[in-house]
C-alpha cells in the first residue's frame, strides 16, 4: 500500500504535525506553575502585610489610575492602584446600553466606518499622551484590532473623544503608541493585505501584498488626529511599536513577524525563519519628504468621527486621500534589524538607547543598540536588502542577550532604576533583568499566561517603578469559577525592591492585552465635574424650562425636555400619533457634581439615554399602539426619584388630538407644527 | 461616587437620609487622599426633634460668615443680571409669586437675612443638613432638596440684588 512517494508525503506531514504539536504543547496554556506554587505568593511576607500595601482604606483614593484595555469588549476599563478596584468603564469602539453610547443620536456617529456601522470593537493597546517623554495626563490613545481604527479618550471627561479608522489597514495591531511630545500616534497592520484592496487569488500574497505603517499627526492643543502618511511596508505581519525618546527620538520601532510571507497554516509556515526583523523608521525623515512634497496621493474612504463637547455630538467626516510613501523612495529612512524568532513585544528603554524585541519563539531576548544602530549605517553594515529595505548586520546593531530567559517571552516595561521587566507566556511568569548586565536577577510565577506588563510611564522617559501589573489570559482556578467562560485577570507586584512581591488579583473585563498606568494627581485636577448649561451648544438643548417645547415636521417630533430633581418638564405629553417618531431631547439642568439623571420610555427599541449635568441626550421612540406610556429618570437621584416619571399618550395614526405639552397641568412652552 | 443608599433609619431620618446620601460627593474637590468623614456616617447622630431648641445661626451655615454691607438703593444692573441666572438656573424649581418646587421667592428677603440666602445658593447640601430653617423647608417640599447649581459667590450676590428688587416693588 506505501509507495516510497506517499511515505515521504506521509513524514512530511508527520514532521509538520511533530511541530505543531510541540508548539501547541509549548503554548499551552495553564502548563505553567501549579497550584503549591501560588500558595508561595509573597514569599517570606504574610498576608496581613501584604494586605496592608494594597489597601486604600474607605474614602480614600487610589495612587494610580491604571487604563486597562478590554480586549473583545471593545472598551477601556478604568482601575486604580494599588487597590485594583473598577472606577468606570469608559465605552470605546463598542456600543453601551448603560451609557447610551453608540445608541443614541448624539454618540451613534461614534461607531461609524467605511463598512457602515459597526457596534463591536477589539480594543487592545492604551497609551498616555506625552509631554517631553513624560506622561501628561490629557489623552489616552487606544487602538482597534479588527476594522482598524485609533481613538482618542480625553482625560478631562473620561469620554472617547474621536475615533479614526486607518485605511489600507487590516487587523490594526501594532498601535497606538504615541512619540515622545505626541506628535505622532502611529498604527501598523498585523495582516498584510492588497494595497489598494482589489481581487485577487490569496496563493498569489507574497510580494504583492503591503504593511501600511500609519503616521497619525496629533494637534498639541486639541489632541485632534489626522493622518499624515502610510509608509507601505512589505508585506509581514507588524505585531507591536514603541518609539524612540530622548536619543532616538524622531525614530520608530515595529516587531514583524511572517517575513516568510505564509498565507495559510501560520503557525507551521510562519515560524520557518530563524529570525524576523524589527523595522526603525525614522519618521522624522519621511515626515520632512512628504513636507516637500513626496509620497503619493491615494484614493481611500475611511470614516473620522469626532465628538464635539460644546454641541455635545459626534459627527463623522469622510477621510478621502492620504499620502502614501513608498520607503525605497527615501533612503536611509527604513532599516530592519535582524532579531529572532517571531519577536512580539518590541520596547524602548528610557534612555531611549536600548530596543528589545522579545523573541516568542526563541528563549532568548534580544537587545539592540540605538548608538550601534546608527554606526552599523554609518558603516554600510548591510548584510542584505529585502524589497529595497537595508537589513543591517544582526552583530553590529547587538547590545546584549538575555540568554535562556524563560520560555515565550513578549513584553518588555521599564522601572526607570536599570531594570527591565519581561512577560513570559508560556513559562507563566515574570523575569526581572538589569540594563547593560543583560542578567536575569529575579523572577516571579503569575497565574497564568501572562501577556503584557505595565508599569505606569513604563513607556515615557520616567517611569514611576513602584508597581507592575501582569496581565493574564488564564484564571483556571484563581477566582470562583463561574462557569466555562472564566475572567481575565491582572496581578499586581511590588518592585521597589529587589526581590519582586506578589500583592493582588483582579479581575479584569474582556481581555486585558495591555494597560497604561499613571499617577493620579497628574489627572484629578484636570477632571471635569460637570458640563457647563452656558457652554451647552447641543442644537437641541433646552436650557431652562422656559425653553422646552414639542416640535412636529411630519411624523417626525421632537420634544425638548429637562430634567432636574426631581421632575421632567414637560411630563404630560399628548398629540404624539401611531407611526411618529418622537425624539426625546433631554437636558440635563443640574450643575451639581455627580448628579446625573436617566431617561428611559417603554419600549424603545434603543437604550436609556443616562444624562450627566449640563448635558443634552437623544433618544428615538416609535410607538406601535395607542395608550399611555410612563417615561421615567433611571438613575436614583433624590428621595423623590420614584416620582421622576411622565407621561406620553399616544393616539392612533390620523387621529385629531391637539399637541399639548404641560407640567403640573399647566401648559410648558411652546408647540410647534411645522 | 454616585451613592444610592438604602439602608436608611426611620421616620425623618428616612427623607433626610437620602438626601444626604445623594449630596455626599464633596469628597472630590479633596485631592489629598485625606477627606472630611463622609456624611452618611454622622448621619443619625442628630437627635430627631431637636430643631427648636438649636441655637440657630441667622446667617445658617456656609461660606457666608460675615454680616453683608448691603446698600439701601436697589443695584438695578446687578438685579438685572440676576434675574438672568434666576431664570437660567432656578426655575426649574423656583417661582417668584408662588410655590412650585420649592418656595415662591417673593418676599424671601423679608423672610431671611441676606447671608442666610447667599448660603442657601451656595451651600444647599450643608443647609439642608444643618440650618434648622432649611431642614424645615425640605420637609414642606416633600423632600425635594435644593440642588447646588454651581453659582459663583459674585453669581449668588446678583440673584440676591434681584430678590431685593423684586421685594422693594411690592
Amino acid at each position: 500500500m506505501f509507495n516510497h512517494l506517499n511515505l515521504e508525503a506521509m513524514v512530511g506531514k508527520w514532521k509538520h504535525a511533530v511541530l505543531a504539536s510541540a508548539l501547541a504543547a509549548l503554548l499551552m496554556p495553564g502548563c505553567g506553575p501549579k497550584k503549591e506554587q501560588a500558595k508561595k505568593n509573597g514569599g517570606a511576607l504574610d498576608k496581613a502585610s501584604i494586605a496592608e500595601r494594597v489597601y486604600v482604606a474607605p474614602g480614600e483614593w487610589d495612587e494610580f489610575y491604571a487604563f486597562l484595555s478590554g480586549g473583545f469588549s471593545g472598551q477601556l476599563a478604568v482601575h486604580g492602584l494599588p487597590s485594583g478596584r473598577l472606577f468606570k468603564i469608559i465605552p470605546v469602539f463598542s456600543v453601551d446600553a448603560e451609557k447610551g453610547w453608540c445608541m443614541n443620536e448624539e454618540t451613534k456617529a461614534m461607531c461609524m466606518t467605511s463598512y457602515g456601522f459597526i457596534p463591536w470593537g477589539d480594543l487592545h493597546h492604551p497609551d498616555i499622551s506625552q509631554t517631553n517623554g513624560e506622561l501628561d495626563g490629557r489623552w489616552v490613545f487606544v487602538n482597534e484590532n479588527n476594522t482598524p481604527r485609533v481613538a482618542r479618550v480625553d482625560l478631562r471627561y473620561f469620554e472617547t473623544a474621536e475615533i479614526i479608522e486607518i485605511p489600507n489597514s487590516a487587523g490594526n495591531h501594532a498601535s497606538a503608541f504615541v512619540t515622545e511630545n505626541t506628535e505622532y500616534v502611529v498604527a501598523n497592520t498585523r495582516f498584510a493585505v492588497p494595497v489598494p484592496q482589489r481581487d485577487m487569488p490569496i496563493s498569489e500574497m507574497k510580494g504583492n501584498f503591503k504593511g501600511a505603517a500609519t503616521f497619525i499627526k496629533v494637534d498639541p492643543e486639541t489632541g485632534r488626529m489626522n493622518i499624515a502618511f502610510q509608509v507601505l511596508l512589505p508585506g509581514f505581519n507588524y505585531d507591536l511599536a514603541h518609539p524612540g525618546r530622548g536619543k532616538s527620538h524622531g525614530w520608530f520601532f515595529f516587531t514583524s513577524y511572517n517575513t516568510e510571507e505564509a498565507h495559510t497554516l501560520l503557525e507551521v509556515n510562519a515560524s520557518q525563519n530563524d529570525k524576523d526583523f524589527i523595522a526603525a523608521i525614522n519618521w522624522k525623515k519621511i515626515e520632512e519628504y512628504v513636507n516637500n512634497g513626496g509620497g503619493k496621493k491615494m484614493k481611500v474612504k475611511a470614516a473620522h468621527n469626532i465628538y464635539d463637547e460644546t454641541t455635545q455630538m459626534a459627527t463623522t467626516e469622510w477621510i478621502t486621500e492620504v499620502t502614501v510613501v513608498d520607503p525605497r523612495e527615501v533612503p536611509g529612512a527604513i532599516y530592519y534589524l535582524p532579531t529572532p524568532k517571531s519577536p512580539h513585544g518590541c520596547d524602548v528603554d528610557p534612555s531611549g538607547e536600548y530596543i528589545v524585541g522579545s523573541g516568542k519563539l526563541s528563549a532568548d531576548i534580544t537587545i539592540h543598540s540605538f548608538s550601534k544602530m546608527l554606526k552599523a549605517i554609518e558603516e554600510g553594515k548591510v548584510v542584505d536588502t529585502v524589497y529595497g529595505i537595508p537589513v543591517l548586520d544582526f552583530n553590529a546593531t547587538l547590545a546584549g542577550v538575555v540568554k535562556n530567559a524563560c520560555l515565550g517571552p513578549l513584553h518588555t516595561e521599564f522601572d526607570g532604576k536599570g531594570n527591565a521587566y519581561t512577560s513570559c507566556f508560556i513559562s507563566s511568569e515574570v523575569i526581572k533583568w538589569k540594563l547593560e548586565d543583560w542578567n536575569v536577577v529575579d523572577r516571579h510565577p503569575v497565574y497564568y499566561s501572562v501577556g503584557h506588563l505595565m508599569i505606569p510611564g513604563g513607556n515615557s522617559r520616567k517611569p514611576f517603578g513602584k508597581y507592575l501589573v501582569a496581565m493574564n489570559k488564564i484564571t483556571k482556578d484563581r477566582f470562583l469559577p463561574t462557569g466555562p467562560e472564566l475572567c481575565q485577570s491582572a496581578q499586581l507586584l511590588d518592585i521597589s525592591g529587589d526581590k519582586m512581591i506578589m500583592l493582588l488579583d483582579f479581575p479584569t473585563m474582556g481581555e486585558p492585552h495591555y494597560a497604561a498606568g499613571i499617577p493620579a494627581e497628574k489627572v484629578v485636577d484636570k477632571v471635569a465635574k460637570i458640563y457647563p448649561l452656558e457652554e451647552n451648544q447641543h442644537p437641541y438643548a433646552a436650557k431652562a424650562e422656559d425653553e422646552v417645547k414639542m416640535v412636529r415636521k411630519g411624523n417626525e417630533v421632537h420634544i425638548y425636555m429637562t430634567m432636574i430633581r426631581s421632575h421632567f418638564a414637560p411630563d404630560n405629553i399628548e398629540g404624539i400619533k401611531v407611526g411618529d417618531k418622537v425624539y426625546f431631547h433631554v437636558t440635563n439642568l443640574e450643575q451639581d457634581f455627580d448628579i446625573p439623571h436617566g431617561f428611559a420610555v417603554i419600549g424603545a427599541n434603543t437604550s436609556e439615554v443616562l444624562v450627566m449635568p449640563g448635558q443634552t441626550e437623544t433618544i428615538i421612540w416609535e410607538p406601535k399602539k395607542p395608550g399611555v406610556y410612563p417615561f421615567y429618570c433611571t438613575d436614583f437621584c433624590s428621595a423623590l426619584h420614584q416620582e421622576m416619571q411622565g407621561y406620553v399618550r399616544v393616539s392612533p395614526a390620523g387621529a385629531n388630538v391637539p399637541m399639548k405639552i404641560t407640567l403640573d397641568n399647566k401648559p410648558i412652552g411652546e408647540v410647534i407644527t411645522e | 461616587m454616585r451613592k444610592k443608599v438604602l439602608t436608611l433609619g426611620l421616620g425623618m431620618s428616612l427623607v433626610l437620609g437620602i438626601t444626604i446620601a445623594s449630596c455626599g460627593g464633596d469628597g472630590g474637590e479633596n485631592n489629598d487622599g485625606a477627606h472630611a468623614e463622609p456624611t452618611h456616617q454622622t448621619q443619625n447622630t442628630q437627635p430627631q426633634g431637636e430643631t427648636s431648641e438649636e441655637a440657630t445661626n441667622p446667617f445658617g451655615v456656609g461660606p457666608i460668615q460675615e454680616k453683608m454691607d448691603l446698600p439701601a438703593e436697589i443695584d438695578e444692573q446687578l438685579a438685572a443680571k440676576g434675574e438672568e441666572i434666576f431664570q437660567a438656573k432656578c426655575t426649574a424649581c423656583h417661582k417668584i409669586d408662588e410655590k412650585y418646587i420649592g418656595p415662591a421667592m417673593k418676599g424671601v428677603t423679608e423672610r431671611r437675612s441676606p447671608e442666610w440666602i447667599m448660603n442657601m445658593i451656595l451651600a444647599p447640601e450643608k443647609m439642608i443638613q444643618e440650618d434648622p430653617v432649611a431642614k424645615q423647608l425640605v420637609m414642606e417640599s416633600n423632600g425635594a432638596i435644593m440642588a447646588n447649581q454651581g453659582l459663583t459667590e459674585e453669581e449668588a450676590r446678583a440673584v440676591l440684588e434681584y430678590f431685593r428688587k423684586i421685594d422693594s416693588q411690592s
